[in-house]
């Protein structure tokens, strides 16, 4: 953390938060709003004299609440940077009548009560996303009794107990008495591996943290009574299962079922705990002084400004999606950007090391190379069809084209602002715009080649390359089985797609057309889908004035993890196919 | 260097049907798809490889550009998402742009999702690739635009995943910005006591 500080070539930007991103791979320019410390960070040798004299008595979130802090304060004795700050919302001393006394007390003088929060530009070439993880909150299990019962704590609770910094200096105490606890019970698996209540998923870290924790006790208190409550002890990694078996040696009990109740004896405050032993089938009352709930690890709450930011996708899970699980695990879909540790995924401190250098190693080898190769698909403006009317301007996510309605001049795209999502293409009304490697004549090739024979057996499915396609992907590669009626064109966005190459669909006898996108907050085109939308509600008006049941264009938003939902999708397509009649696939060519 | 050819030049397209060891051909009759390609208009080679994306496999495909003098490769194999940019080298190495090559996602979206029902498999298997050929006929070559990177980055996050990042990034010669939003890096590890496997102190 020191060599964090101290780097010549790392600038660190403390209380500050990304506000804006703009740009593209390679020349990112960023917003980054930085708060007010209103404590000079590079004047302050962190001597605690204000410390001291600050008469305004906090809790200190860095120890969960289980110490105080003041008004100005420093998070932790190893902070980086070591300078303190003030939260000014808590300060009485922006009025110096009211308080001030810490100003006076400063002999540097680096308080300042008017310190301004300042929004600072910054030109990167690529984004490394580190933004973490939060712990789950186990106030919802009732039947664990966290916050009704003192003594149970959370084991990011517990690791501040045991802490030689923390509030009680190391001295392993229970809340209600403050005497070391005879016998202590573990729970694992707390808001992991549960489909109703808390994630689904694995928390990765929990068990190895348990099993640390026990020999942490039995180190110092052999004495100390242990049982840990699991489901299964995942100790998959190098020297855990080593761990593992120390901890059983030194008498830690290991029991396989989680307790379905806790009760707290209303005298002693202890605990009991009603659990069934899955190994012998029995059901045993067990009575600790101390429970500790192993929690999991939950997506950081900063996630979703960052996702909106970077135009990123998240998994099933919640954390963000990776560009492949397996091939480039570190990669982030909007290129430039790289994920390291929690972010991507719950994960161990040497996971995310690795991952951390594997992600500098990523963004090592473009900046290295100095020079990036663009895909050639973005758009271009035919001058002689434009009539300048702006309107590809205005649905462009990335403000990538330049029109001047006064002088009437062509619209012009900027080549390397455009991402190539297509919206232009498909709403210009007067067929401008050309989308390299997706023109209109590339598309509506494979719609007529779909339609050559048999259209009545045929579904006609636009995917988009990010989302749908992918997650058409997936089902392949489940192996999830649908009917062989599906014909899935790709588009790189759900924008793209041309109310044309819908009518033509029909026209051609097409019996069902699918849109499918990204989800509204997953558009790979920050909100191009949008117009996805809008486009798809007018063609149902449209089909509906010409008496054709609009029901046979469908729009849907499958992501890229979806593949059960893709292929229940194309099962529901299958059937609505088999309701179109061939009078009306007559009436619909004859129609359009 | 990629030849460029014009839009008045004489279609010849080449179809080149994988069968990814049984991954498709378990299902989908790879030599009927092949033949049938054949058979469509503007095709001029048509064959099948057991691997395509395999280096025998990219070299058919650069000996067919020269020997049949092909100006649109058509590759019905797996998703494009997945081998895309091989064939696109390979494409690249014979003298193609490799931006007139199409790929016909035959693995994830025929053999994978209908392994019941084999017939019907190879039906949208040559209905997938008579697509594949027609978008191909439209494939114009494209010039992708290079564009430079800055020698500096950004790190979002200060927990130990972006104190590692920062570091090797720093170490390496390159600009870093490391943006927290609380007043001390460290995130959730700094909060950790003793950590596993090590036994050691977490800062």
């Amino acid at each position: 953390m020191t060599d964090v500080g101290r780097h010549p070539r790392i600038e660190l930007m403390t209380l500050s938060e990304v506000a804006d991103v703009q740009g593209y791979i390679g020349n990112f320019r960023v917003k980054v709003l930085r708060k007010a410390r209103y404590v000079d960070e590079k004047e302050c040798t962190a001597c605690g004299d204000c410390i001291d004299i600050c008469p305004v008595i906090k809790p200190n979130e860095f120890d969960l609440g289980l110490s105080t802090r003041r008004a100005i304060y420093q998070p932790f004795p190893q902070a980086v940077p070591a300078a303190f700050a003030l939260n000014m919302e808590e300060c009485l001393g922006n009025n110096p009548i009211a308080c001030g006394k810490c100003l006076e007390k400063c002999e540097k003088e680096c308080i300042d009560y008017d310190m301004q929060d300042e929004e600072v530009e910054i030109k990167v070439g690529t984004i490394i996303v580190a933004t973490g993880m939060d712990v789950y909150d186990p106030t919802e299990l009732d039947e664990f009794g966290y916050t009704r019962f003192e003594n149970v704590i959370t084991s990011l609770e517990f690791e501040r107990l045991i802490n030689s910094g923390g509030p009680t200096e190391g001295h392993l105490i229970r809340p209600t008495d403050w005497q070391l606890p005879k016998r202590v019970a573990f729970i694992q698996c707390i808001g992991s591996r549960s489909e109703k209540r808390g994630n689904p998923y694995c928390s990765n870290v929990c068990c190895m943290n348990t099993i640390k924790d026990s020999l942490l006790i039995k180190d110092h208190w052999p004495e100390v009574e242990i049982k840990v409550f699991y489901m299964d002890i995942r100790a998959f990694g190098k020297g855990f299962e080593d761990l593992y078996k120390r901890s059983k040696a030194n008498g830690v009990m290991y029991i396989r079922g989680i307790p379905g109740d806790i009760r707290e004896d209303p005298e002693t405050k202890n605990l009991i705990l009603l659990a069934e032993d899955s190994n012998s089938g029995k059901v045993v009352e067990h009575e600790a002084d101390m429970v500790i709930l192993s929690i999991g690890l939950i997506p950081s709450a900063e996630n979703s400004l960052i996702r909106q930011l970077l135009t990123l996708s998240r998994t099933s899970d919640g954390f963000f999606m990776e560009a492949h699980p397996k091939l480039q695990p570190v990669d982030a879909p909007t290129k430039g950007v790289f994920f390291a540790g929690c972010a991507e995924s719950p994960k161990d401190i040497k996971d995310s090391v690795t991952q951390a250098s594997a992600a500098a190693s990523r963004a090592n080898i473009l900046m290295s190379a100095g020079k990036f190769t663009v895909e050639a698909i973005t758009s271009l403006i035919n001058e002689e069809l434009c009539k300048a009317c702006g309107v590809c301007a205005r649905v462009c996510p990335y403000h990538a084209i330049e029109f001047d309605k006064e002088k009437k001049l062509p619209a012009r795209v900027i080549e390397a602002s455009c991402a190539g999502c297509g919206t232009c293409g498909a709403e210009c009304a007067f067929d401008a715009v050309i989308m390299r490697h997706f023109t209109d004549q590339q598309i509506l090739g494979q719609v007529e080649a779909i339609l050559e024979e048999n259209p009545q057996d045929k579904v006609v499915v636009f995917a988009c390359n990010w989302c749908s396609y992918a997650g058409a992907d997936f089902a392949g590669i489940s192996r999830l089985q649908y009917p062989s009626s599906i014909r899935i064109i790709r588009t790189m966005c759900s924008g793209r797609v041309d109310e044309n190459f819908v009518l033509h669909a029909f026209k051609l006898g097409a019996p069902v057309v699918l849109v499918s996108g990204c989800h509204f907050a997953d558009c790979h085109y920050i909100n191009a889908n949008r117009w996805t939308q809008k486009r798809v509600e007018k063609l149902w008006d449209k089909l509906e004035k010409k008496g054709i049941r609009p029901e046979r264009l469908q729009l849907e938003w499958i992501s890229a993890a979806e593949g059960l939902k893709f292929a229940k999708v194309m099962k529901e397509m299958e059937e609505l196919r088999q309701g179109v009649t061939l009078e009306e696939i007559e009436y619909t060519r004859k129609e359009l | 260097m990629a030849i460029e050819r014009s839009e008045s030049d004489e279609l010849r397209i080449g179809v080149f049907v994988c069968y990814c060891g049984l991954n498709i051909s378990g299902t989908v009759d790879c030599e009927a798809v092949a033949e049938y390609a054949q058979g469509l208009k503007d095709v001029v080679a048509a064959s099948t490889n057991r691997y395509t994306c395999s280096e025998p496999g990219q070299q058919e495909i650069k000996n067919d550009i020269k020997e049949h003098n092909l100006n649109r490769v058509v590759v019905a194999s797996c998703s494009p998402r997945m081998h895309e940019p091989t064939f696109r080298v390979a494409c690249q190495e014979a003298g193609l742009n490799p931006y007139l090559l199409e790929m016909v996602n035959l693995r994830e979206h025929c053999s994978w999702v209908h392994i019941h029902e084999p017939e019907k498999a190879t039906e949208k298997a040559k209905d997938m690739v008579r697509m594949g050929v027609s978008r191909a006929r439209f494939l114009q070559p494209q010039i992708e635009k290079e564009v430079p990177v800055a020698r500096s980055t950004m790190v979002i996050g200060g927990g130990i995943a972006g104190i590692q990042a920062s570091l090797d990034l720093a170490n390496a010669g390159y600009q870093v910005y490391l943006i927290e939003k609380k007043p001390s890096i460290g995130g959730v590890m700094a909060q950790i006591d003793k950590t596993f496997p090590t036994m050691d102190c977490s800062i």
